[in-house]
């Protein structure tokens, strides 16, 4: 994920390594804190080395080459931490109407979904949910929020950090 | 709601000699005079409004700023319309006027009314509320309509509306729409943690009142045409759903037995089946649910997400979007299903159809180079309209007499939110309905009786 040229990646990777180091930061007055380091197998782990979400072109739900590498990791990740079930929610941003976003953000769930059981996710540990344009994670008025929007999340059921 | 207002006597008197009689007589009379001068002509695309006094109602000692409220509601309703121009009542020559007397016709026609509403409203001393209205052709110099009420206080303002809704109906020949609610998604938080609420208000924007609590992600409630029940999807459930909700008991269920998600859902003409999207893989299509016998007929079978059915007012034909084609355009098919007819041909995407009560037009949302209109069509697709255009317009819903359509705006960035609006099919008069948050998903009532 370290190589991605996509400004909205790139956007994201630093908003990440912000929330790391400001873990860092903090663990130095909590000894008993994270300490920089991630817990492999929790939750964090999912989120921070793995990446829990891809992205869409504008009404599409094609899994690109960047979204296939993503998934490709989530499949390995959950093959070797097999307790966890996931749910894959699908999203859409705020241009389009509200019916049809439900159905593409459900669209781009599945699609999400069939690329994950392609790399050997077993189905039946595979939910999955539209919340349409209802969830947005950025509220800015252009494309570069509009894109971070257009997205599927794979959020771990029962997962710790 | 049905029995709260009796309406006693119908007077359509046209002679002013008839003016006592008003008070005791309990029949329906009601003449077309034939010589009306006062008749607006909404067949046309631009109207004239016309210019209507409405001098305060007279409380005859009573609660004066109830009469003044009432009169209020009235003329705010008219106005809205874009049909009628209330006058200035700082304009006005005669004072002090009394339901039981013929007005100075010449005092109103030096101020250009067309015509004129007197009327009173009387506190009685059994509690109840007793009104009594008259209409009057100010150039003709005739009695156009004359009605009486009895109502608990606590209806002022319905009865109000129900007076704006004879006046319109009279002057237009056509059924007013004020007496009717709008059932809306309320919206407060920021944007990305929206908490949503089923809400309901009185179609000016007043009595507002929640029927969900917020626990819940709710969206598209729809009103049934017969009866007070809102069907909506709602995130509560194990999966999003269909539900139904009874707006006066508080009941409320889910709507079948779907394996998976299902969504836009939408009531038959006579409130007895609801059609719906359900999501079958990345796939949607549309069910039908007899609400009786709770059978599910499959409408459509197609790879492609088809969804936003609403059915003609003869229950006949269904409209709904679909992205078959590539796009999301607009296709009409039979209410049993089978082959669809696309009817959207121009550029841009267009969704969200319902079909006008009256059967003549089909409205929707339209996208085209980032912008977001509200049209109407015919059934066959000609005649397309563009009604207003902007940012984002969404989601049309008819007034009951298929004159004017609510939808919502949204404005942009993080501070942005929906808000309900209407617009008339002039496309010239646009009106915010002000609600106390931001507002979404916007359905119009039946007419309440």
């Amino acid at each position: 994920m370290f190589k991605r040229e996509n400004a909205v990646q790139g956007a994201r990777w630093m908003a990440i390594c912000f929330a790391v180091l400001f873990v860092a930061a903090c663990a130095q007055t909590k000894p008993d804190g994270l300490a920089g380091n991630v817990k492999p197998g929790t939750g964090q782990d999912f989120v921070v080395n793995v990446g829990d979400r891809v992205f869409f072109e504008e009404d599409q739900s094609v899994i690109n080459s960047q979204a296939q590498a993503t998934l490709a990791n989530q499949a390995k990740w959950l093959s070797r931490y097999s307790q966890y079930t996931i749910t894959v929610e699908g999203h859409a941003d705020e241009r389009g109407t509200r019916q049809y976003n439900i159905a593409l953000g459900a669209r781009r769930a599945q699609a999400a979904r069939d690329y994950l059981v392609s790399q050997g996710v077993n189905a039946s540990r595979i939910k999955t949910i539209s919340y349409g344009k209802e969830r947005p994670v950025a509220v800015c008025n252009d494309n570069s929020c509009w894109s971070q929007n257009r997205r599927a999340v794979t959020v771990l059921n029962n997962a710790t950090n | 709601m049905r029995g709260i207002l009796k309406k006693l006597s119908v007077l359509a008197d046209r002679r002013s000699v008839g003016l006592a009689v008003l008070m005791v007589l309990a029949t329906v009379i009601a003449p077309r005079p034939a010589s009306a001068l006062v008749e607006i002509d909404i067949t046309q695309g631009n109207i004239e409004p016309l210019p209507i006094a409405l001098p305060s109602f007279s409380a005859d000692g009573g609660d004066s700023k109830l009469a003044a409220d009432m009169t209020s509601v009235i003329s705010a309703d008219l106005k809205r319309s874009g049909l009628f121009n209330p006058l200035d009542p700082a304009s006005f020559i005669q004072k002090n006027m009394s339901v039981n007397s013929t007005p100075r016709f010449g005092d109103w026609r030096q101020i250009s009314a067309q015509a004129l509403v007197t009327g009173t409203v009387i506190k009685q001393a059994d509690g109840r509320l007793r009104a009594e209205f008259r209409l009057w052709d100010v150039f003709a110099q005739e009695q156009m309509l004359g009605q009486q009420f009895y109502t608990t206080p606590e209806n002022w303002r319905r009865l109000a509306h129900i007076i704006s809704d004879a006046i319109y109906e009279r002057l237009t020949g056509e059924k007013g729409y004020f007496d009717t609610r709008i059932v809306f998604v309320d919206e407060t938080g920021p944007k990305d943690k929206r908490v949503k609420r089923l809400a309901i208000m009185d179609q000016d924007g007043a009595n507002v009142r929640y029927l969900t609590r917020g626990e819940d992600l709710v969206l598209t409630p729809r009103f049934s045409p017969t009866s007070q029940e809102v069907t909506y999807m709602s995130y509560g459930g194990a999966d999003p759903s269909v539900y139904l909700l009874n707006i006066e008991t508080g009941q409320r269920e889910i709507v079948g037995n779907f394996p998976g998600m299902t969504f836009a859902p939408r009531f038959s003409p006579d409130g007895q089946s609801v059609v719906m999207s359900l999501q079958q893989g990345g796939n949607a299509n549309i069910f039908k649910m007899d609400l009786r016998s709770r059978q599910t007929t499959r409408l459509t079978n197609s790879a492609a997400i088809d969804t936003s059915p609403s059915f003609s007012p003869d229950a006949r034909q269904i409209v709904f979007e679909s992205d078959r084609g590539g796009s999301q355009q607009l296709y009409v098919m039979n209410a049993g299903g089978g082959e669809a007819k696309r009817i959207s041909f121009g550029p841009g995407r267009y969704s969200t159809p319902v079909w006008s009560p009256r059967g003549d037009l089909i409205a929707f949302t339209k996208q085209h180079q980032g912008r977001f209109m509200i049209g109407v069509m015919r059934p066959d697709g000609k005649g397309e309209r563009i009604l207003t255009e902007g940012y984002h317009n969404e989601g049309p819903a008819w007034s009951p007499n298929g004159r004017v359509l609510v939808f919502f705006r949204d404005t942009p960035g993080a501070n942005g939110g929906p808000q309900v609006w209407t617009v008339d099919l002039t496309g010239y008069n646009e009106q915010r309905v002000e609600t106390p948050a931001f507002a979404s998903d916007p359905s119009w009532s039946p007419l309440i009786d």
